[in-house]
């Protein structure tokens, strides 16, 4: 099963006057895995659905493997598709269910079961053939969907949100057999998600998207280590948001600085973003280093979470190994140094908010710190 | 869980006691309205012994009526199923100015009465009427004659499928119908495959409500047919004429002949749905 190449150039659509996708272009290369991620209502399942041919553009184009399918129908893109909520057909059992693709195009019944046994092998459902899709867990419903959508031999596989129904065991197993899946087949895949670790894990490379416009394209190492707009710092590994005014490259906020702010000129206002594993705590000052104070620690098996206050008065979230901060307890006076700053001017920072701030990862709440 | 501290009185033996009135009230409601005028034309039906039946059965006039009302039937649940099937679908997946209007003039058979859309039927295509000229340069005649009749209980049998199919897709939702698109399947083979098999047990339940309706319509078929005994008397207007000339016992057969035909009905149906989703779990 060969991948194919999909490409997307200056796809827009509105839902009324809501713009939900906004000018958005990647590409995903061939037998890739490519995540679109970004919070609810960033446009991202809607983009899935105008290359899938479920939702028609207002404008821009859709291209898979060379050839243009803005205007095809759902049906002769041929494209595999993996809904969230599984979307099995309820009255048909596991192995009619994945034959559909096949039986709708009218291949022969003994290829159908040749096939339906390749994929029920598989996704490990062999012994399920018969049940009815109510009779499995979520779990085993996706590896059906995925094995459905499959069966026709796609270039393609879009998923939408393909584990966000599933619970978080369920979804750290079925992200791992993805990934192996993924490797067998070679077939080019492109899943929507909210969830950063899912994106960063699986994806070779990412599309940022907010407001329904694409932030930042790249690997995960780009997008963790080097992220091109304040947007994809704070959404991307939870980030601390540290306000402050640009002083010869460092960013001050009271007594305390960071380095980073290369391209801001003087005096102008900028915020820093610092991922709470990037906080180091020192008992004596250092030259880089601020005192912070202790207000809570909340220790969570091998980390701790330190609940920290700058002499400003704003907040700082660090995120440790316990070994490394022994002793560290509320009410203590402390150093900070902060390593990796990621600095933006205010002004960009303004219009990055996020479309809905349920998916933002407030630092310190979120529960995939750290990446 | 909070403890709910004991009351002054004695609330499971109360409990009990408004239970057991409302399973009483409930049985003797059922009882008295619909099992008891039941059992009256069971009892009458078959007093004259099985032989009667058989003579009753075998009188053209009687023949005649079973015939009309079972095509008037089956062509009501043809175009009624069908068609409700459409606005079923328009109604739970469409979104249009006026949908609220359409959805209340569905409904609109079951507020009028029956005597009212005969008399509709009348002035629309008898003489005089709106489209009589048309269909009269046709040579073909609407009212006292088969074609009004069918077209009056279709109006009245409108609702059932509607209404029963709605709700199903409504909860049916559009997801697996997109998926079997992304599959490769045509609207066609989707709606067959698996959009019509989701729903089939709503539209058989609106089937056999709507044959039911049209074999015991009479109001209407009374006023368009002119109830012409061997050409346009179906097998209620039987029933009407039966005990206005005296002939009780025919009356008897025959309405116990319509009932059992839809009980019979309804019950297959639901026994046949109970089997089926019993295989499915």
């Amino acid at each position: 099963m060969a991948g194919a190449t999909i490409k997307v150039q200056g796809l827009t659509k509105s839902f009324g006057s809501f713009r939900a996708v906004d000018d958005v272009s990647f590409e995903a290369a061939e037998g890739t895995i490519t995540a679109l991620l970004g919070p609810s209502g960033s446009g991202k399942s809607t983009v899935l659905r105008m290359i899938a041919g479920l939702e028609q553009p207002d404008t821009g184009s859709v291209w898979v493997a060379g050839e243009e399918l803005t205007g095809a129908s759902v049906q002769d893109r041929r494209l595999g598709f993996v809904f969230q909520h599984y979307a099995l057909f309820r009255h048909m059992t596991v192995r009619r269910n994945v034959a559909f693709g096949l039986s709708v195009r009218r291949v022969d019944k003994a290829a159908q079961r040749e096939r339906v046994d390749e994929l029920l092998e598989l996704v490990g459902l062999a012994p399920f053939g018969d049940r009815y899709p109510d009779q499995l867990s979520g779990g085993q419903r996706q590896r059906v969907a995925l094995a459905r959508a499959l069966a026709p031999r796609p270039s393609v596989l879009l998923l939408d949100e393909p584990f966000g129904a599933l619970d978080a065991r369920v979804r750290q197993e079925l992200r791992g057999w993805l990934d192996h899946l993924h490797r067998e087949l070679g077939v080019t895949s492109l899943f929507v998600t909210h969830d950063q670790e899912e994106a960063l894990e699986l994806a070779n490379e990412i599309v940022v998207m907010n407001h329904g416009k694409v932030e930042q394209v790249g690997s995960a190492d780009d997008i963790y280590n080097r992220p091109a707009a304040p947007f994809v710092a704070a959404f991307v590994g939870s980030s601390n948001v540290l306000k402050g005014v640009v002083w010869e490259r460092h960013v001050h906020f009271g007594h305390s600085i960071v380095a980073g702010a290369h391209a801001i000129p003087d005096g102008e206002e900028a915020v820093a973003y610092i991922r709470p594993h990037d906080v180091q705590i020192t008992e004596d000052p250092g030259e880089r280093s601020f005192p912070v104070a202790v207000e809570r620690r909340i220790d969570m098996g091998w980390t701790s979470k330190l609940h920290l206050r700058l002499e400003d008065g704003q907040p700082l979230v660090a995120q440790l190994p316990n070994e490394e901060i022994n002793g560290v307890a509320a009410g203590q006076n402390l150093f900070a140094n902060l390593r990796n700053p990621k600095v933006f001017p205010r002004s960009r920072a303004d219009e990055a908010a996020p479309a809905s701030d349920e998916a933002v990862p407030v630092a310190g709440e979120s529960s995939s710190v750290g990446g | 869980m909070t403890t709910v501290p004991a009351r002054p009185s004695h609330p499971r033996s109360r409990e009990r006691l408004i239970r057991g009135a409302l399973i009483a009230t409930a049985l003797v409601y059922v009882l008295v309205l619909l099992v008891a005028p039941l059992a009256g034309i069971v009892y009458y039906a078959l007093k004259a012994g099985l032989g009667e039946i058989g003579t009753t059965y075998n009188q053209p006039d009687i023949r005649h009526a079973f015939y009309l009302t079972g095509i008037i039937m089956i062509v009501t649940v043809i175009v009624t199923s069908v068609f409700g099937v459409i606005v079923a679908l328009v109604l739970a997946r469409d979104n249009f100015r006026g949908k609220a209007l359409v959805s209340a003039f569905v409904d609109l058979p079951l507020a009028v009465s029956p005597v009212i859309v005969g008399l509709m039927a009348v002035l629309l295509f008898g003489r005089g009427g709106w489209f009589e000229p048309f269909f009269a340069a046709q040579g073909i005649q609407i009212v006292y004659a088969l074609p009004s009749m069918i077209l009056v209980t279709i109006f009245i049998a409108i609702p059932f499928v509607i209404r029963e199919v709605v709700p199903v897709l409504e909860e049916l939702g559009t997801e697996e119908e997109q998926a079997a698109w992304t599959l490769g399947a045509s609207r066609w083979q989707t709606f067959r495959r698996v959009t019509l098999p989701n729903i089939r047990w709503g539209l058989l339940y609106g089937i056999a409500l709507s044959a039911a309706r049209s074999i015991g319509e009479v109001g209407a078929v009374l006023i368009v047919s002119g109830s012409l005994q061997g050409q346009t008397e179906t097998a209620t207007l039987y029933i009407l004429r039966a005990f206005d000339q005296y002939q009780d016992q025919q009356g008897y057969i025959v309405a116990l002949t319509l009932a059992a035909f839809s009980i019979v009905l309804l019950i297959g149906i639901e026994t046949l749905k109970r089997r089926s989703t019993r295989r499915a779990r």
